[in-house]
Parts: C-alpha cells; sequence; structure tokens
C-alpha cells in the first residue's frame, strides 16, 4: 500500500525539449521525449520548442503536450531569451533538453540566466564545446590521449598537396559545420574545397581516411570526470543522407575503456555522442565528438539506460548512480508513420506560435 | 476583381486554397482589404474605408494595393478575368 | 475621425507559408525598435540634422573604454591605451579617449600631425605604419615620439637621421608571427620565426644610435580567438627576455595593436557577433596570462600597450536613415531602397550590420534586400533581412559603426553627411558638417580653355 501511494506521488516536472523534427534525417527530440515519458523517479509534462511548423512532434499530442515555436539561434540570445520567458510564465519550466547543435551555444550561454529563472540545463561547459570541435579534432586527441585521424584545417587549396603527400590518398574532406566527402586525387580534393567552402565558409578540414567499421557510441557524463551512461552501437544500415536506420548494441570493452577515457580526461559535462571507426590496424578512432544526444537515444533506453532520465537528475542537482550495464545485441529499426493532422492545428501553430 | 469561390479565409488571417493545398497568412489590414474584396467592394471603395480607418494617402495606397492584388494574383487566388483569359 | 484617432497604416501582406525543415539562415529577425539614443528622439536628430546622419554617442565610448580598461588594469600592473586614429579621427573622437587617458597611435603623417593638433604631447604618440617620410621621422624624433620601424629601409633611414641630428631616436620594432590564426599577417613588421625580428633587434642595439623602447606587434583584424593574442604575447615575451639576456637592455613597454573583434557579426557567421565576439575580458585574459607567465621580474614586467580601435568605437556609432522607396524584384522579392549607401557605409561590405526600424511595427514581417541610394549595383546594404513592413519615409538604425566608416567613406555622387555626438548629458553636437557643392568644387581649378562652351 505505502509502495503504490509512493509511486502515485511521483514528482511532475515540466520539460522543453527541442527537435521535433522526426523526419529522414532525424532531431532527437521526439525520442527524447518517450525516454522521460518512461522515466521511473518521474512524471512529465512535455513542452515541445519547435522552430518550424511541420515538425512532426508538434502534432503527437500523447507525446507532447504542448508546444511555442522559438527564435531561431541565428536571430540571438536576447531574442530567445525574450521567448523562453513568455514561455516559462505560461508553463513552469523545470528543465530544458536542447538537441540541435546549432542552438546549443545560445542554451550554454543562457544557463546561468535560466538557472536563475528556476530553468536547468545539463550542458557541456563553453570551452569542453569549443575544443572538440571538428577542427580543434587533432588537438584534442593529443591533449586527452585519444586516437583521432591525422587532420588539418586549411585555408587555401594548395595546402592540399602537402598534406596529401603525408596522408595519401584519399583523403576526407571536411565542412566547419557539415558536409564531408573522400577524395582520391587532388582534382577532386580541390573541386570538394571549393563546393563545401562556398556552402559553410572556411576553414576545410583535411582528415586521414581510415578504412574499418563504424561504431557510435552514446552516453553522459557527470561532469566531475564519471561516466554514467555509455552505450556502444553499430550501425546496421545507413540511409542515404548517413543517418543509422538500423543498429545493434555490441560488447566491446575497448570501446567502453575509450568512452570512459573521454569523459575522465575531458570531465564531460552532459550527453554526447562518439562517431567511431575501427581501423584495419584493430585500433578505434575517434571521428566526430556531437556534443548532445544522437537520434538513436532510444535504443539506450530500450537496452536499460535511460540517459534523458538521468540528466534530467543530474540537471536538477540529484545523486545519479552510474549504469553499469545493458542488453548485448538488441537492435533498433527505426520506421516512419504518417499522422493525420487537421489544418486548423497547422494554421494554429503557424499564426499563434503555439498548439 | 474576385476571389476564387472556393478560397478559405479565417479570422486569424489564414488562407488555404483547395485547389492546390497551398497556405498564406495575411497581416491584419491584408484580412480586412480580402474580406472587403469578398463582400463586392472596388478599389475605390476600398480605398476610401482605407484612407479613414489608417494614416495613409491615396498614392501611397495605390501602389500598396496594386502590389498586394499582384501577389494574390502570382498566388493563384484570384479569378482570371474575361480579358486575362482571352490573353 | 481626427488623424490622431486612425490606426498607424502598415501596407496589406499576403505570405506563403513555406513549409520545410529549419534552415540554417533562417528567419533572423531584429525586432525591436529603436527610437532614440541617450533619450535623444532619433525622428529629432533626423529633423535637426538631416538624413542621413551619423551618430556618436559619448557615453556609450567612455563606458566602452572603461569596460577595456578596467579588463586589462584588474589583471595587469602597468596598462597604456592608445587611440588608433585611423578607426575614427574625428578630432572630438579622439578628445573624448585622450580624456579617457588615451595616448595617439598614428599611421601616417596626417594623422601625426592630427594628434599633435589635438594637444597630445609628442612623447604619447606612437607612430605606427609602413609609409613615414623622412620629414615625418624628423618631426617624431625631435618631439621624442615612439617610432615603430616596419622594415629594414626604414631602420638605416632612422640611423642616417640620428647621425645627421645627433638624437637617439626612440623605437620599437613591429614583429609579425604565426600565432595559428588566418590569414598570417606577415607584410608588416620583422618576421618571428624565421630570425627577422631579432636580426632587426641585433642591428638596433649594435648600431647604438636609437633607443630600443618597446617591441609591437599587431597580429589581425576582427581577431575572433583570444587565444592568438597568448601565444603573440608569449612570442613578444621571448625576445624581450633573449634581448635583456644578450645585451642586458630592459624593453620599458610590449605593444600588442589591437584587431579585437566588436559586436558586429561577420557576413557568413550563423550567430550573431553580440554573442559570440570575444569580450574585453576574454583579450585581457589571454594576454595578460601570457606575459605574467613570461620570465620578467615581478617588479620589472613591462608596460602594456594597446592600440585596439574598433572594438573600443564600434557600438558607439549608429547611422541613421530614411526608407526612399518599396519595390519588387522580377523574382517577387521585396527590395527596400535607403538613403544610405555603400559608399559612407563601407563595412557593409564586411558585415551583417544590425539594422532596426526607428518606429513601432507590428510582428510582421518580409523578407527583404536592402539597397542603398547610389547607382550602381554594388550598393548593397544587406542582402537578405526579415524585415517590418516599412513605408517610405521611415526611418531606420544602422546598429555599430563607429569603426572606420568615418574615415574610410567616400565622397561618391553626392555629399557625405553630418557628425553627430550626443554627449554625457544628453545634447547632441555636430562634430563634422556636411559636405556641400562648395566643399568639393572649391578644391577644382578649370583651365582657361574650358572656361565655356555653346550646347
Amino acid at each position: 500500500m505505502a509502495f503504490l501511494r509512493k509511486a502515485k506521488m511521483k514528482r511532475k516536472l515540466n520539460i522543453g525539449v527541442t527537435a521535433l523534427n522526426a523526419i529522414d534525417s532525424p532531431g532527437p527530440g521526439v525520442p527524447v521525449i518517450r525516454a522521460l515519458r518512461e522515466a521511473e523517479s518521474f512524471d512529465v509534462n512535455i513542452i515541445g520548442l519547435s522552430y518550424e511548423s511541420l515538425e512532426p512532434g508538434i502534432y503527437m499530442h500523447d507525446l507532447v503536450n504542448k508546444t511555442y515555436h522559438i527564435p531561431y539561434p541565428s536571430s540571438g540570445m536576447d531574442a530567445l531569451m525574450y521567448r523562453l520567458n513568455y514561455i516559462h510564465e505560461k508553463e513552469k519550466l523545470d528543465v530544458i533538453i536542447p538537441n540541435f547543435d546549432a542552438e546549443l551555444f545560445s542554451f550554454m550561454k543562457l544557463s546561468d540566466k535560466l538557472k536563475d529563472m528556476g530553468i536547468h540545463t545539463f550542458l557541456p561547459t563553453i570551452p569542453q564545446f569549443e575544443e572538440r570541435h571538428k577542427h580543434n579534432l587533432p588537438e584534442f586527441g593529443e591533449k586527452y590521449g585519444l586516437n583521432v585521424p591525422k587532420s588539418k584545417a586549411i585555408y587555401d587549396p594548395v595546402e592540399i598537396q602537402s598534406i596529401a603527400g603525408e596522408y595519401s590518398y584519399p583523403i576526407v574532406v571536411k565542412g566547419k559545420f557539415y558536409d564531408a566527402s573522400i577524395a582520391y586525387n587532388y582534382e577532386q580534393a580541390k573541386s570538394y574545397y571549393n563546393k563545401i567552402s562556398a556552402k559553410w565558409g572556411l576553414p576545410i578540414i583535411i582528415q586521414e581516411f581510415v578504412h574499418g567499421t563504424e561504431f557510435n557510441v552514446t552516453g553522459l557524463g557527470d561532469g566531475n570526470g564519471n561516466t554514467i551512461a555509455a552505450v556502444p552501437m553499430r550501425k546496421q544500415y545507413i540511409t542515404d543522407k548517413g543517418k543509422a536506420w538500423g543498429g545493434i548494441t555490441v560488447d566491446d570493452k575497448r570501446m567502453l575503456d575509450l568512452t570512459d577515457k573521454f569523459i575522465s580526461q575531458s570531465k564531460w559535462r552532459g550527453a554526447f555522442e562518439l562517431e567511431l571507426i575501427k581501423a584495419q590496424d584493430n585500433e578505434f578512432y575517434i571521428l566526430e565528438i556531437n556534443p548532445r544526444i544522437p537520434a538513436w537515444i532510444y535504443l539506450a533506453v530500450g537496452v536499460g539506460q535511460n540517459i534523458p532520465e538521468a540528466l534530467v537528475n543530474l540537471a536538477l542537482g540529484e545523486k545519479v548512480y552510474p549504469f553499469t550495464s545493458f542488453d548485448v545485441g538488441k537492435m533498433f529499426i527505426r520506421y516512419s508513420w504518417d499522422m493525420i493532422v487537421d489544418r486548423s492545428e497547422f494554421e494554429q501553430i503557424s499564426v499563434q506560435g503555439e498548439l | 476583381m474576385k476571389l476564387k469561390p472556393n478560397i478559405a479565409v479565417s479570422e486569424s488571417g489564414f488562407v488555404f486554397n483547395p485547389a492546390t493545398g497551398e497556405s498564406f497568412t495575411l497581416n491584419p489590414i491584408g484580412a480586412e482589404i480580402i474580406a472587403k474584396i469578398h463582400e463586392g467592394l472596388d478599389y475605390s471603395e476600398i480605398s476610401e474605408w482605407v484612407k479613414k480607418e489608417y494614416t495613409t494617402d491615396e498614392a501611397t495606397f495605390e501602389r500598396d494595393f496594386n502590389d498586394f492584388v499582384g501577389q494574390l494574383k502570382i498566388n493563384g487566388l484570384f479569378e482570371k478575368s474575361k480579358n486575362e483569359e482571352k490573353a | 475621425m481626427s488623424i490622431s484617432d486612425k490606426k498607424r497604416y502598415e501596407r496589406p501582406m499576403i505570405k506563403k507559408m513555406e513549409a520545410g525543415v529549419p534552415n540554417k539562415f533562417g528567419l533572423r529577425s531584429e525586432y525591436t525598435p529603436m527610437q532614440e539614443i541617450d533619450g535623444v528622439s532619433i525622428k529629432q536628430l533626423l529633423k535637426d540634422y538631416g538624413t542621413p546622419v551619423f551618430v556618436l554617442s559619448e557615453t556609450t565610448i567612455r563606458s566602452t573604454f572603461q569596460k577595456a580598461k578596467k579588463a586589462f588594469t584588474t589583471r595587469y600592473p602597468k596598462v597604456q591605451f592608445a587611440w588608433s586614429y585611423k578607426t575614427n579621427y574625428l578630432d572630438a573622437v579622439c578628445k573624448v579617449f585622450h580624456q579617457e587617458g588615451s595616448w595617439a597611435e598614428v599611421v601616417s603623417g596626417f594623422e601625426y600631425d592630427k594628434a599633435i593638433n589635438n594637444g597630445v604631447s609628442g612623447k604619447k604618440i606612437i607612430f605606427n605604419g609602413p609609409d613615414k617620410t623622412e620629414n615625418d621621422l624628423v618631426k617624431a624624433i625631435n618631439n621624442e615620439s615612439l617610432i615603430h620601424i616596419d622594415h629594414l629601409d626604414e631602420l638605416y633611414l632612422l640611423i642616417e637621421i640620428a647621425d645627421k641630428l645627433n638624437v637617439r631616436p626612440k623605437v620599437a620594432i613591429r614583429v609579425n608571427m604565426d600565432t595559428g590564426v588566418y590569414p598570417m599577417w606577415d607584410r608588416f613588421g620583422f618576421n618571428y620565426e624565421n630570425g627577422q625580428a631579432w636580426d632587426a633587434i641585433n642591428k638596433i642595439m649594435r648600431s647604438g644610435k636609437m633607443e630600443l623602447m618597446g617591441l609591437h606587434t599587431h597580429i589581425g583584424t576582427f581577431m575572433l580567438s583570444p587565444n592568438a593574442y597568448a601565444i603573440a604575447a608569449s612570442k613578444l615575451a621571448d625576445l624581450a627576455i633573449s634581448l635583456e639576456q644578450k645585451y642586458n637592455h630592459k624593453v620599458k613597454y610590449i605593444d600588442m595593436g589591437g584587431g579585437f573583434a566588436s559586436k558586429n557579426t561577420l557576413k557568413g557567421a550563423y550567430l550573431p557577433g553580440t554573442d559570440t565576439n570575444p569580450s574585453f575580458d576574454d583579450f585581457a585574459e589571454s594576454i595578460t596570462t601570457a606575459l605574467l607567465n613570461a620570465n620578467f621580474k615581478s617588479d620589472e614586467m613591462p608596460l602594456l600597450i594597446l592600440e585596439t580601435g574598433r572594438a573600443l568605437i564600434d557600438e558607439a556609432g549608429y547611422l541613421l536613415g530614411t526608407v526612399i522607396a518599396n519595390k519588387r524584384a522580377s523574382t517577387g522579392k521585396r527590395l527596400t531602397i535607403m538613403d544610405i549607401g555603400v559608399n559612407i557605409l563601407f563595412t557593409a561590405f564586411w558585415y551583417d550590420h544590425k539594422i532596426t526600424p526607428a518606429q513601432p511595427f507590428t510582428h510582421y514581417t518580409e523578407e527583404t534586400a536592402i539597397y542603398g541610394p547610389l547607382c550602381m549595383n554594388i550598393d548593397v546594404i544587406r542582402e537578405n533581412i526579415n524585415l517590418p513592413l516599412l513605408n517610405k519615409g521611415d526611418n531606420m538604425v544602422v546598429h555599430y559603426v563607429g569603426a572606420y566608416n568615418m574615415t574610410q567613406w567616400m565622397q561618391f555622387i553626392t555629399l557625405r553627411p553630418k557628425v553627430v555626438l550626443i554627449d554625457t548629458n544628453g545634447t547632441p553636437h555636430v562634430i563634422r558638417e556636411n559636405e556641400t557643392n562648395e566643399t568639393i568644387t572649391s578644391l577644382e581649378k578649370t583651365p582657361q580653355h574650358l572656361s565655356s562652351f555653346n550646347l
């Protein structure tokens, strides 16, 4: 009886979640919300924070209680703060989980102000966020003793020649934020350089191409160097946009050790995704560090590590014990689903900015 | 000057064209003018009304009105007049 | 119905709902109207001084300076600012900085004379730049100004003049170096990595004709990386310490130049500069930490000189203007023409300037390109901005224009406008008159045979 009463007394949290774009290159918002709804330590009232009227999560009323449009990160922090003040007045937010790369900077900068208002976040620090950038990866690897492919940020295609001499073709030509292409000779590399720099600006990152198998790890660091969660996954099917459409949890102690090392060395705070490659020399290399929850997070929940729940508890300053195990060999298979939506709902979110 | 008959305009200024599936938003004065057009008012009547309600002058409004009607036409919200059909 | 009862007119607008996924360069709305500067109504300023008009806030200049000064003086024992004349050399502006305690940093004979005329003591003028004539140098030597040597030809010329005049010029050398940023400014001064700088120091010391006062660097412009300054400061400190070891000569100062980014947003940047660009504290932390960690004896720390210009004045400057016309391009895109051209807003070439309306408006906006009034295709103020529905005659405020625009502006097909300074009591003063036809034509001369014609 006492147990039942206790269960009923679970506290209710108002949690704001972004990235409701559950589309073919999905944002993590919807799976994060599913995870929060399954949390054992609290009940939730989910406030969706959206940028566009067609983000599917806006219309998933069994998952999202209410959605508000927020201004694009490019409008600046003042505009965002103004909007969040309005939303907070109505919804009394306890926690916000931002899930887009492009918005993280603003939320990190605003985190103290938000805390003063009573809104908690659990994000990397600005130095952590900055040093794991693609163009800083070699320095990051050296500083923390982690394997990373050789790479160099360049500002002039002439530099490709000398780098290629060092790495040997093929090489990977990467943009500052997005885009990557594999070049097999100088002409190709130069043409990718021009294409990608026209879109994302300089620098361009030239990275050594490492042959091997791709793995991803999602996890959570407590900011003091402790690993709270870590789940490795091998992608089984990759869409033409490079997103995993199916994946399976794997048991590899070395990947977990590497994750522990990443967390303990950098004192990583918050959720993250490591993109790894197991090269032919049997070593793991870190290709990228994404400073947020990945879209496949529900797999981690399904195998026993509810990372969003743990993240919320850390944000609220509660004691969180590390997860110590997960089910190996469990898969996720993503599918798409057509909702039927009335035009009036689309009209309301479009015109009023809330639904 | 006539809106296509099946165009739906809501009070919030949301326009839906069922024939094409396109949606539009209007600002308040745009919504008011559409309503006047719907009632069958012609340009001079609308202009009189706007000048009475708003701080503007004939030249400004005429230019803005023509631009607005041009946008309505480009977006396929107006019936083509007999002359335009011939052309 | 009287006029006052009428609603504010806004042109009717219909906007197609573009359903899509978040787009990198999505809506950037600059929504808050700015109706006054330091309590002075913008409409009144335009009425009194014409349109367009540059307005500078003395309050903002002083408070920005104090912020910068505090960032450095709380971290380092001896700090001196020198006002970079080329950034904005209107006398009134220079004098605000001189009242705040700034020396003068000049890069030409013209600027040098301006500083002298402003009453700056020769000893407190830093003379930089690749082009100093023999006359300039003689004048600077006699005034005991600090001459920062840019190249070997200048070094030899100084030795020659010193011999002739039998005086010891007070000099420093400008050093360029790799600080990990691109582009590397290696066209000014002597290179650190290849030994040119050390070589120049040796030449100065061996000549015995000059007094080597300091070491100077200026690593770039609109720098977004404070760490680059830390690298630069430690390289200069290394040179200073080598110099002390070899010649037992201590430099009086380390001059870190300028280049701090202001709050403007560079074209192509995703997040606004106000959010991302480093603060004075960030720059100060990098520079002073590097100097404090260098091997100077604690009671022999060199004076730290800073020549930052842009970051001190950009925010204090506004350019007010008026909508001339609204048009629609053949593509259907909205075009707004303002009376502000790139000839007076040079910085529009590299910034997406923040632009806000100067009157209230509704939240309805439209994607707009803002063009200037010049009859030239390059005259674009903003290629893409989400603006409220402006009427002809409405006013707009361009923000963060205090740096370089009032020195690099061009007189082209029209006349340059007034510049107004609002003092700390909120009183506006004209600090530069607008040009008239007379200003321009008085410099012209027509040969006799061209004086008449028949059409």
